[in-house]
C-alpha cells in the first residue's frame, strides 16, 4: 500500500500541471486523414490541401468560399481575342515565407514544373494546353495556349497550381515555402501541422495568430475531441451518427454545406453484363436514392440525376428521368434478356458512404433480380483492380474534383464510357469562351451522359463539419478541398 | 560462456535474415501500387511512371530488397515513399511515442499488481483475495479499447482533466507529456495488470508453504519481512517472464489503445504504411519489431541472472 501513494501523488500533480486554457487567437482544427506530405504540386491526397490551400500556398487564381474564382497572385489579367494568350499582371511586393522576392519567373518555373515532362502532378491535365510561359517583365507574365480554353483562369485556381519559390521547390514535401498569410511551423508526424501567421503578408491581414490541424482517423476519438475541447472544429466530420448531439449543444455549431462530390455508382459500360443500355437503365430505375442518403448518410446529401453539382448554376435537376421504379426496372430487365439470373461483382472502396451505400444498393437490386457480390477494398486494391484494371461491374466512388464532367470524353477511363457525341461536347466547351454558350454546352452534356445512364447517379456528397459555436468564418461549403482560414477568427 | 554468445549470436543474426525476407517478399507481394496511390485518379499515365522513377520502384524486386538489405547495415532504411523523408526519421519520432507509453503501462501495472497479488496471496481465501481476484477477472473480460473509451468519457470529457488524446511532443516538455500518456498508459496497463496480479498471487502461495518460508518465520521474521526477504525474489521469476512478453506486446499491440488516443505511435505508423502502400516502411517497421522482441527477450533472460543467483553459478 505504501506504494500507492507517491503513486497518487504523481498521478495528481501530473493531472493539474498543464493548465487547460484556450488562446482566443489561435485555433485546432481537426481532419481525419494526415497529408502523407505537403506539397500540393507532388500528390493527389486532399488532404494536403486541406492544409495549405490559401493559408501557405498561393496561385495566380484562387476560389473563393462561394466556389468563385478571384485574382490571387495575379491582380488581374487579360485574354486575346482569339482567346490564346493571357497577360497577366501579378501582385507586387509579394514576399516568399523564407524572404525571397516573387515575381514573374517564379510563376514561369512553377507553371513549367508542374507541364514538365518527369512532372509528378496528380492534375497534370490542367496544364495540358499551354504552349508557353513567358515573362514579359518581373510583374507580368504571358501564357500561350495551342487551343482556346475558357476554363483556364479556374485551372489556375487549383491547389495543383501554386506558385513555388524556385530555390525552395524540392523541399516543398516537408519544408514548405508560400506567399500565403500563414508559415509552416512545425510537423508532428501522425499527429498535427502547425502554421504560424506570416505578419510579412501581402494582402489583408488575417485574425489568428497561429493555427494548428490535429489528425484524427477514429470517428469516435474526433467525437471525443470535440467534446473535450481538443480541437475547435472538424470541418469534415466522420460520425454523423453524432451529429444531432452537436446541434442540440449550445457550445456548437453543426455546419452542413455542398462538397463537389458526385458519388456515382459507377458502372463498367464495357462488361459484357452491362454494355446494354437497357440493363444501365434498369439499374438506374432500381435505385431508391433517397433511402441511401437517409440510410447510408444520416440523411445529408442532395439526389442528383446526372454528373453535375446541385449548386452550380448550369445544373439541371434530371433525376426524374431516372426516378425510383421498381415494376419498370423489372421489364427493362426482361426486355434485355437478363431477368433470371444476373449477378454483378460491386467492389468497394473504404469510405463509408461507399460500404454503407453498397449494402444498401445490394438490397434494392437484389428486389428486382439482380445478384450482387460485394467486395470491399482497401484504396490501394481499388486503384489496382478497378481504377487501372477495370476490373469489376459496378462500384461506388465520389468524384471530388470541381467541374470534372470532361472525365466522361475519355473512353479509356474506368467506366469505360465511349461517345462520340460526348467528345465533340467537350471540343466544343473547350473553344467556346462565351458564357451563355458555355453553359448550353454543359447542359447538354449532363443531360447526354444521363440519357445514356452511363453510371447511376446517386447524390451529392454533403460536407458535414462541427465547429465550436464562437469560431466564425469557416467554409460552408468545399467548391476545392481546403480549409482557408484566412477569414476565420472568434467571436466574443 | 564466449562459445555460448557466439551460438546465441549466429542464431539471431540467422534468424533475422531469414525474416528479413520473408517480411520483404510478403509485403512485396500485396497488390497495390504506391505511385498511383499518391497521384490518384486524375493523373496521367506519364505522370505516375515518372513518380515510379523518383521513388526507385522502376527496378526489379529483388535489387530493391538488395538497396534495402545492405542499406539497414548501415542505418539507411531508405526513403518513405509518401512522405517523402528517411524511414529512421520517421520510426524514430514514433518511437519517442510507442516506447514511453509501454514503459508508462508496464510500470503502472507492475505497481498496480505487484501489491494487489502480495496482498491477496498474503490474506489467500479471504474477502480481500476474493474481491481483488474478481477485479482483476474484470480487468481481463474487459476489452481495453473499451476501457479507453470510458476512461475519455469521465477525465475528458466531464471532468476536463485530460485532454482526450494527442500528444504534445516532447520538446514542449516532460510533465505535460507524460500527462498526456496518462490515460493511454491507464488503459493499457489494466488488462496487464490484472494478468500480472493473478500471477504474481499464485507464485506468492506456492512460494509461502515452502519449508525455507517457514523457518524464516520460525526464526522470528514477521510475515512481511519474511515475504520480502524470501518469497518476494522467488515469485519474480514467472513476473519478469510476463513482463517481458508483454512489453513486446505492448509496443505492437497499442495500435488500437493508439487510435482511440490518436497518438502517433508505431502502430498507427505500421497501419497507415499498410493503407498507402508506403511499403518500405511497413517492412522496416516489421523487421524492427521482430528485432525488438528478440532483443527484449534476450533481455529478460539476463534478468533472470540477476534475481536468481542459482542460474549465475550453472553456466
Amino acid at each position: 500500500m505504501k506504494i500507492l501513494k507517491p503513486l497518487l501523488t504523481i498521478l495528481l500533480t501530473v493531472m493539474w500541471l498543464s493548465p487547460l486554457y484556450a488562446e482566443k487567437n489561435s485555433v485546432v482544427i481537426g481532419m481525419q486523414l494526415e497529408p502523407p506530405n505537403l506539397d500540393p504540386t507532388g500528390g493527389a491526397a486532399a488532404a494536403i490541401d486541406e492544409v495549405v490551400y490559401s493559408n501557405i500556398y498561393e496561385g495566380l487564381t484562387r476560389f473563393r468560399a462561394d466556389g468563385s474564382v478571384t485574382p490571387g497572385l495575379a491582380k488581374s489579367w487579360t485574354i486575346s481575342n482569339d482567346g490564346l494568350v493571357y497577360t497577366f499582371k501579378l501582385q507586387e511586393n509579394v514576399k516568399f515565407h523564407n524572404g525571397n522576392n516573387f515575381d514573374a519567373f517564379d510563376v514561369q518555373f512553377s507553371i513549367n514544373r508542374a507541364r514538365d515532362e518527369n512532372s509528378t502532378n496528380a492534375q497534370k491535365g490542367l496544364f495540358k494546353g499551354i504552349r508557353s510561359v513567358d515573362v514579359v517583365n518581373s510583374s507580368v507574365v504571358k501564357i500561350t495556349l495551342s487551343n482556346p480554353n475558357g476554363g483556364f483562369i479556374r485551372n489556375l485556381a487549383w491547389g495543383d497550381a501554386i506558385i513555388l519559390d524556385p530555390d525552395t521547390a524540392d523541399s516543398a514535401a516537408s519544408e514548405p515555402n508560400g506567399t500565403g498569410p500563414f508559415k509552416f511551423s512545425k510537423w508532428i508526424k501522425g499527429d498535427r501541422v502547425e502554421l504560424v501567421k506570416n505578419n510579412d503578408y501581402w494582402g489583408e491581414a488575417i485574425a489568428l495568430e497561429k493555427a494548428s490541424f490535429k489528425f484524427i482517423s477514429d470517428p469516435t476519438a474526433a467525437f471525443a475531441a470535440l467534446m473535450a475541447g481538443d480541437v475547435d472544429a472538424f470541418p469534415v466530420y466522420p460520425a454523423p451518427e453524432t451529429l444531432a448531439q452537436f446541434e442540440a449543444d449550445p457550445n456548437f455549431n453543426v455546419i452542413v454545406g455542398s462538397t463537389e462530390g458526385e458519388t456515382i455508382l459507377s458502372t463498367n459500360n464495357k462488361s459484357e453484363k452491362l454494355k446494354d443500355v437497357r440493363v444501365r437503365k434498369a439499374i438506374a430505375h432500381a435505385i431508391n436514392r433517397q433511402a441511401i442518403v437517409d440510410g447510408a448518410m444520416f440523411g445529408f446529401g442532395t439526389p442528383i440525376g446526372t454528373h453535375f453539382a446541385p449548386h452550380h448554376p448550369d445544373y439541371i435537376d434530371l433525376t426524374a428521368q431516372s426516378n425510383y421504379d421498381p415494376e419498370k426496372s423489372k421489364s427493362l430487365l426482361s426486355e434485355a434478356g437478363v431477368s433470371d439470373g444476373l449477378t454483378l461483382s460491386l467492389k468497394l472502396p473504404p469510405p463509408s458512404y461507399a460500404r454503407r451505400g453498397g449494402e444498401i444498393i445490394a438490397s434494392q437490386l437484389r428486389e428486382v433480380g439482380i445478384e450482387t457480390k460485394i467486395e470491399n477494398l482497401e484504396w490501394a486494391q481499388w486503384l489496382e483492380q478497378v481504377f487501372k484494371g477495370k476490373d469489376y461491374d459496378l462500384t461506388i466512388v465520389s468524384h471530388t474534383e470541381p467541374m470534372d464532367i470532361g472525365i466522361y470524353g475519355n473512353p479509356s477511363y474506368y467506366f469505360q464510357y465511349d461517345s462520340q457525341e460526348f467528345r465533340n461536347l467537350m471540343n466544343a466547351l473547350n473553344l467556346e469562351t462565351n458564357d451563355q454558350e458555355r453553359s448550353k454546352i454543359l447542359k447538354n452534356a449532363q443531360k447526354l451522359i444521363a440519357d445514356d445512364y452511363v453510371n447511376g447517379y446517386l447524390f451529392q456528397l454533403a460536407k458535414t463539419g462541427v465547429a465550436n459555436s464562437k469560431l466564425i468564418g469557416l467554409w460552408k461549403n468545399s467548391p476545392t478541398q481546403a480549409n482557408d482560414l484566412t477569414g476565420v477568427s472568434w467571436s466574443n | 560462456m564466449f562459445s555460448y554468445f557466439f551460438s546465441r549470436l549466429k542464431v539471431l543474426i540467422f534468424s533475422l535474415f531469414f525474416a528479413s525476407i520473408i517480411i520483404f517478399f510478403m509485403i512485396e507481394i500485396i497488390p497495390g501500387d504506391p505511385a498511383s496511390f499518391m497521384l490518384g485518379i486524375n493523373a496521367e499515365p506519364d505522370t505516375i511512371n515518372a513518380l515510379k522513377k523518383e521513388l526507385g520502384l522502376d527496378v526489379s524486386a529483388l535489387e530493391r530488397y538488395y538497396n534495402w538489405i545492405t542499406g539497414m547495415f548501415i542505418g539507411d532504411f531508405g526513403v518513405s515513399y509518401t512522405y517523402r523523408v528517411p524511414v529512421s526519421e520517421l520510426v524514430m519520432a514514433r518511437i519517442g511515442v510507442s516506447i514511453p507509453l509501454a514503459l508508462y503501462a508496464i510500470l503502472l501495472s507492475t505497481l498496480i499488481a505487484i501489491p494487489i497479488g502480495i496482498i491477496s496471496a498474503s490474506n489467500h481465501g479471504s474477502f480481500k483475495d476474493w474481491s481483488f481476484m474478481g477485479f482483476t477477472q474484470l480487468g481481463i473480460a474487459i476489452p481495453n479499447f473499451w476501457f479507453a473509451m470510458v476512461l475519455v468519457l469521465i477525465f475528458s470529457i466531464y471532468l476536463k482533466w485530460f485532454s482526450a488524446g494527442g500528444i504534445p511532443g516532447w520538446d514542449e516538455g516532460f510533465f505535460i507529456n507524460l500527462k498526456a500518456l496518462t490515460l493511454p498508459a491507464f488503459a493499457l496497463a489494466l488488462p496487464q495488470a490484472s494478468i500480472l496480479a493473478r500471477i504474481m498471487r499464485s507464485a506468492l502461495i506456492e512460494t509461502l508453504s515452502q519449508d525455507y518460508f517457514r523457518t524464516a518465520r520460525a526464526s522470528g521474521l514477521t510475515f512481511f519481512q519474511a515475504v520480502k526477504k524470501h518469497a518476494f525474489r522467488n515469485a519474480l521469476i514467472p513476473v519478469l517472464t510476463i513482463i517481458g512478453l508483454q512489453f513486446s506486446f505492448l509496443i505492437a499491440g497499442a495500435i488500437i489503445i493508439e487510435n482511440v488516443f490518436f497518438l502517433p505511435g508505431i502502430g498507427r505508423l505500421i497501419f497507415q504504411g499498410i493503407v498507402q502502400r508506403d511499403l518500405i516502411v511497413v517492412e522496416s517497421l516489421v523487421m524492427l519489431l521482430v528485432f525488438s522482441v528478440i532483443i527484449v527477450n534476450f533481455l529478460v533472460d539476463m534478468a533472470y541472472l540477476y534475481v536468481d543467483p542459482r542460474l549465475r553459478v550453472k553456466k
